[in-house]
């Protein structure tokens, strides 16, 4: 590469990084975007920036890619079948359940027909719900509720019933759990799963499943699965994949430096309070961002010392900023002159 | 060294923070605050009282008791009040709590177990542990027994340093019982000015009311103890005393109402005064206010060049460069300051700092007194650097360095064609200018932030200063194979790009074709090959266009940066300033307007349409009984309304797409709106087609509006009708203008983009300040590593490949050069 071509030390490439990824936002559009068949309103734009910066524990819409291994990868049936197998199926599309307040039991019927379309039988549901005080009779599986002895016991009772009633018709009678919507799509002649849902540690625990081929957008996943690395990379990915849906040129380097930001710790750190710009070594440079007095009553409890090498310390005890040109010093040496009476800045 | 500001002499080196301890309090204190008043009957401040003149004065006439300086030079002193019985300071509440949860009540050590959790006995004098309770926001239970403020202290100043610093305090700089107040420092004056209304009388500062209410409460509570009172009664007193202090620390503490003034407006005390984005912090400390700027509207000038800025005599008459006198300058400075009209100096400044306005008595002794050292303050002039900035400040190149060209008017004139960096219009921007003061940031200016050398962003490497809109229809038509000049035309347009040398005639021995004239512009080694906008090639090959009508793509990229990559900033400098003039002028001569009959369609035209939309009306309705009869079929993941609700959306956006070809032929490939928006100059297709065939579906949050009145819209509407026009089709154009119902619907969409506007300008201003804040410290090393500024390695090297992104897109534009060199970046970074 032309030296000229070359960035320049002391460059303040974080600074032209935010920038670069900030000054697009007002341009971004609100729209959501549609996954075939998988999902709809998926973020993209602005409030999907503002999610992978967030580094939120779980996207408003997890989507998982799931890639196959050879056998099934180029046959269309048995991918499907596949899919078939981990869609996740709950209590509530197969059985209707009802809670009975006055006898403090919830009643799970069975619907034959509702279950015949994922084939799924009696036996299946009743191993499913696992509970103690269960009784069957017949079609029906009846589960008695039983609150924990306390002062309120009728409220607690009540309280009991809906938790309880809510947790039964969620429950997973067949497939993966979060896994829902399978679609069965095809790329460069070779079938994949995409479903809507993130759980790809038990993706993995399946023989089907290409482990290198797997992908989610939640980050989060990604790194407590397959770690920093993967998750850095996920991280660029999903950025520079919502800017170029919007179509806004962003150069590689600067989403690459985000993403190297947030994750040279070891672990994915979000931009907010509590991540990046909160762990700053700097205490004026963390009140002047958010927080003001948690973060000066800490410091001063901790004895914290400031040695002003950042941007905002500088800023506020009014010294040139050590970055770019404020780095270095100009010395001029007049030839003629013979001893050292060189002028500094 | 000539130097015409004051070096630094001492500077921060690091800044330790820290608690002060009640010696260190009465340390400092200049005086003990024991009268609750500031200022006697005469307006004298009382002796002990909060305006004590010891703590330093605000009144001009006075002079500080402490350092005998008057309220210009003393900087104010700090005082202190004893308080009779501790309190405990609200902001460290919360680490008194984790401390003695964590200590042992019996021997003072650290009990915690490996979980961080207190254990029922402590393991080292093996005595029961008590439980601690913490209600926010300042007291304390040991086995629901209240903790006393006194017994608190009493409890951790038992705690050995050893043991403190295993907690993770410093015991040198924060001792867990200073965390408990027995004396307050008291502010200095300066930090709390009373303020003299007109009527004369005086207003105090929420501070001072804050303290005047400690020292009422401080002293009746000792008065209660000397007098023996009941417990009872202390213990309100206590209480009072401590909601005292801690609204004085924080007003906005959880639980607590916060303490108002007379009015009923809750009082700023310290915390509110450091916090968020008027507090100290944000809005005086990291927000700097400057001299030597100017602020105006700014309005276009196509003729000066993209790196100057048009400033007004009025501007320029006040603002000031220093120029230091040399031996060599003296005589043109001397006659700068004999001069009486515009450029000349306003002030000098004498050796020993001070500044003399130049006034026609101090002229003459100024004249006489002048010597090398001195400094002139002369007025702005051309060819003075400055910087140009307009807010918001979303990027780098928001701020530019501008040379200054001083021109009649009242506004900023800018070339057109610098306004997409800023962002900038013509409709009331305004916008500020800088006078550097430097020569050092002078230089910085000229070699960094001028105008020419940001002509790439260094967002995606691409060019951001570029012709637009009439520009390139300028362009356009100047390249366009009709455009043919006489000898005079083109003589006239090559004169106002600069060039004088007329070239040989092209057309039939005596006319000039635009083509030719363009190449003019062009240096010979560019050779560029391109497909425009509208589907034809243009080609040009050593320097010479020899096929195409150049468009947006070629004005704005493809010719801009090749012409950047192979000449570099001041060459395209000249380039944009020669092309604006030459386009401007002759887009001046062939003209360019619309008017109202520039959207009438011809009837075919017109019958064409309305087939469509009956088609399209067909179609939906066809659906809807459909849906109705449930033989619809169903889209996976989706309910059967939303089927049909997405369906209908296709058709209707489709629908409006094919009118497109009807008004593109109906119009004629020469309508003005239709040659603008097909090179990209201004405008899609999009628009003629509202404005001259059909508006189309409005659209709330993607779908149909569907809201209003029971099962319908708009109250004449049926209800429950699903079709186009009964969800937000608008079938009328703009020119023809809407009905009722369409009017309504487009209002509908209209104000949720207004809405969304608004709601993403907020929220990506946060993402923004949250970015800029996490990532300010990220910087290039000499190895080419990022690092933050406690040294911590981002990246081995940058990007990967320690390239300048401004770059990124140029290489390919110049002939690739593969040779590896000394300097690569492999080698570098070793």
């Amino acid at each position: 590469m032309k030296r000229k071509y070359r960035i320049s030390p002391g460059e303040a490439v974080g600074i032209v990084a935010a920038q670069s990824l900030g000054e697009p936002g007002t341009q971004m559009t609100m729209r959501t975007f549609h996954y075939a068949g998988v999902a709809e309103h998926v973020p993209t734009g602005l409030p999907r920036v503002i999610e992978l910066v967030d580094v939120r524990k779980r996207p408003k819409k997890p989507i998982v890619d799931i890639g196959l291994k050879k056998e099934l990868c180029k046959d269309r049936k048995k991918a499907e079948e596949f899919a078939y197998k981990i869609e996740a199926v709950s209590v509530e599309e197969i059985a209707n359940v009802y809670e009975v307040m006055r006898d403090k039991k919830i009643i799970v019927e069975f619907d034959r027909n509702a279950a015949e379309i994922y084939k799924i039988d009696f036996e299946m549901l009743n191993k499913a719900l696992r509970f103690k005080n269960k009784k069957v009779e017949g079609d029906k599986i009846i589960i008695e509720v039983k609150a924990k002895k306390s002062k309120d016991k009728k409220r607690n009772e009540t309280k009991a019933l809906r938790r309880l009633y809510n947790k039964i018709k969620k429950k997973v009678v067949k497939g993966i759990e979060g896994i829902t919507k399978a679609v069965v799509v095809e790329k460069d002649g070779e079938y994949f799963i995409r479903a809507s849902g993130d759980n790809i540690k038990a993706l993995l625990k399946f023989e089907e499943v290409d482990p290198s081929k797997i992908y989610t957008n939640n980050i989060k996943m990604i790194e407590e699965v397959f770690g920093i690395e993967a998750a850095r990379n996920a991280l660029v990915r999903e950025l520079k994949q919502v800017m170029d849906m919007q179509g806004l040129t962003v150069d590689i380097r600067h989403i690459m430096l985000l993403a190297d930001g947030m994750c040279f710790s070891g672990t994915v750190k979000n931009v907010g309070r509590h991540g990046l710009a909160g762990s700053k070594a700097s205490v004026l440079a963390r009140a002047a961002f958010e927080e003001t007095i948690k973060h000066l009553t800490e410091a001063a409890t901790k004895g914290e010392v400031d040695r002003l090498m950042g941007v905002s310390e500088n800023i506020i005890v009014g010294k040139t900023v050590p970055i770019g040109t404020g780095r270095v010093i100009l010395e001029y040496k007049p030839e003629k002159v013979k001893n050292k009476k060189h002028s500094k800045k | 060294m000539l130097l015409h500001y004051t070096p630094v002499e001492e500077e921060i080196k690091q800044i330790k923070f820290g608690l002060y301890s009640p010696e260190m309090v009465r340390k400092m204190s200049r005086a003990k605050i024991t009268v609750p008043d500031t200022y006697d009957d005469e307006g004298y401040p009382i002796d002990g009282g909060l305006m004590d003149q010891r703590l330093g004065v605000i009144d001009p006439g006075l002079r500080c008791k402490t350092c005998g300086g008057t309220s210009r030079t003393c900087p104010g002193h700090f005082g202190h009040i004893e308080l009779v019985r501790p309190v405990i300071h609200v902001h460290f509440a919360k680490h008194i709590k984790n401390i003695l949860y964590a200590t042992c009540e019996h021997c003072h050590k650290v009990v915690l177990t490996k979980e961080g959790k207190r254990p029922k006995k402590c393991p080292y004098c093996k005595k029961e542990l008590g439980e601690i309770k913490f209600v926010k926001p300042t007291t304390f239970y040991l086995n629901n027994k209240e903790l006393m403020p006194t017994e608190i202290r009493e409890m951790l100043s038992k705690i050995p340093d050893s043991e403190v610093k295993k907690l993770g305090y410093d015991p040198l700089t924060a001792r867990p019982e200073w965390m408990v107040l027995t004396v307050l420092l008291v502010p200095p004056v300066k930090i709390r000015p009373s303020i003299t209304l007109e009527s004369g009388e005086k207003s105090e500062d929420d501070l001072t009311h804050k303290l005047v209410e400690i020292i009422r409460v401080n002293q009746k509570l000792e008065a209660n103890i000397a007098a023996g009172a009941p417990q009872l009664i202390i213990e309100d007193l206590w209480n009072l005393l401590q909601y005292h202090v801690t609204t004085y620390f924080d007003n906005e503490t959880a639980n607590i109402p916060p303490a108002r003034h007379r009015s009923g407006r809750p009082l700023k005390t310290l915390s509110q005064r450091l916090k968020g984005k008027e507090g100290r912090f944000r809005y005086n400390l990291s927000g700097k206010r400057v001299n030597f700027s100017a602020r105006t509207v700014i309005s276009p000038d196509p003729v000066i060049s993209i790196n100057e800025v048009g400033v007004p005599y009025e501007v320029a008459e006040e603002l000031t460069v220093p120029i230091p006198v040399t031996e060599w300058n003296m005589d043109e400075m001397k006659e700068l300051i004999k001069r009486k009209e515009y450029p000349r100096a306003l002030y000098v400044i004498r050796k020993d700092g001070v500044r003399i306005k130049i006034t026609d008595t101090s002229r003459d002794k100024v004249l006489e007194d002048i010597g090398v050292g001195w400094v002139v303050e002369r007025q702005l002039k051309d060819g003075d650097i400055v910087l140009f900035n307009r807010q918001p400040s979303l990027h780098r190149i928001s701020m530019m360095a501008h040379i200054v060209r001083v021109l009649p008017g009242k506004t900023f004139r800018i070339n057109p064609t610098v306004t997409p960096p800023y962002n900038a219009d013509f409709d009331g921007d305004e916008m500020n200018l800088h006078a550097l003061q430097l020569e050092e940031a002078r230089a910085e200016a000229r070699e960094l932030m001028i105008v020419e050398k940001q002509i790439l962003s260094p967002r995606h490497g691409r060019a951001i200063i570029k012709p637009s809109e009439d520009q390139v229809t300028g362009i356009y038509f100047l390249t366009r194979d009709d455009a043919i000049f006489t000898k005079e035309e083109a003589s006239k347009l090559l004169y106002i790009a600069g060039i004088t040398k007329l070239p040989r005639p092209d057309v039939d021995g005596k006319f000039y074709s635009g083509k030719l004239i363009f190449s003019l512009l062009l240096p010979d080694d560019i050779n560029v090959k391109y497909t425009s906008k509208m589907g034809e090639e243009v080609v040009i090959e050593k320097g010479v266009l020899k096929k195409g009508a150049v468009d947006s793509k070629g004005a704005e990229h493809a010719i801009l940066e090749v012409v950047f990559a192979k000449h570099g900033p001041e060459f395209t400098k000249w380039f944009l300033d020669s092309l604006t003039k030459m386009a401007l002028e002759a887009l001046a001569w062939r003209q360019i307007s619309v008017s109202l009959k520039d959207y009438v369609l011809d009837m075919k035209a017109k019958a064409k349409i309305k087939k469509l939309l009956e088609d399209m009306d067909r179609e939906i309705e066809n659906l809807i009984l459909k849906f109705k009869n449930k033989t619809l079929e169903r889209k996976p993941g989706m309910t059967l309304r939303e089927t049909l609700e997405t369906m209908i959306m296709n058709i209707t956006s489709r629908t409006r797409d094919a009118t497109g070809e009807i008004v593109r032929e109906s119009l004629g490939k020469e309508n003005p709106s239709i040659i603008m928006a097909s090179i990209g100059s201004r405008g899609s297709i999009l628009n003629a087609i509202q404005m001259s065939a059909v508006v189309g579906q409005q659209a709330i949050r993607n779908k149909r509006p569907n809201r209003g009145y029971y099962k319908r819209n708009l109250p004449f509407f049926r209800k429950g009708a699903l079709t186009a026009r009964e969800k937000g089709f608008v079938y009328s154009c703009f020119s023809k203008g809407l009905e009722v119902d369409e009017f309504f619907h487009h209002a509908m969409a209209g104000r949720e983009s207004i809405v969304n506007t608004a709601i993403r300008t907020a929220r990506s201003g946060y993402m923004q300040r949250r970015l800029i804040n996490a990532m300010q410290d990220f910087i290039v090393m000499e190895d080419f590593t990022v690092r933050d500024s406690g040294g911590r390695i981002i990246q081995f090297i940058y990007g990967g490949d320690a390239r300048d992104p401004i770059f990124s897109a140029i290489e390919s534009k110049e002939e690739f050069d593969e040779s590896p060199r000394e300097d690569d970046v492999d080698t570098a970074s070793r």
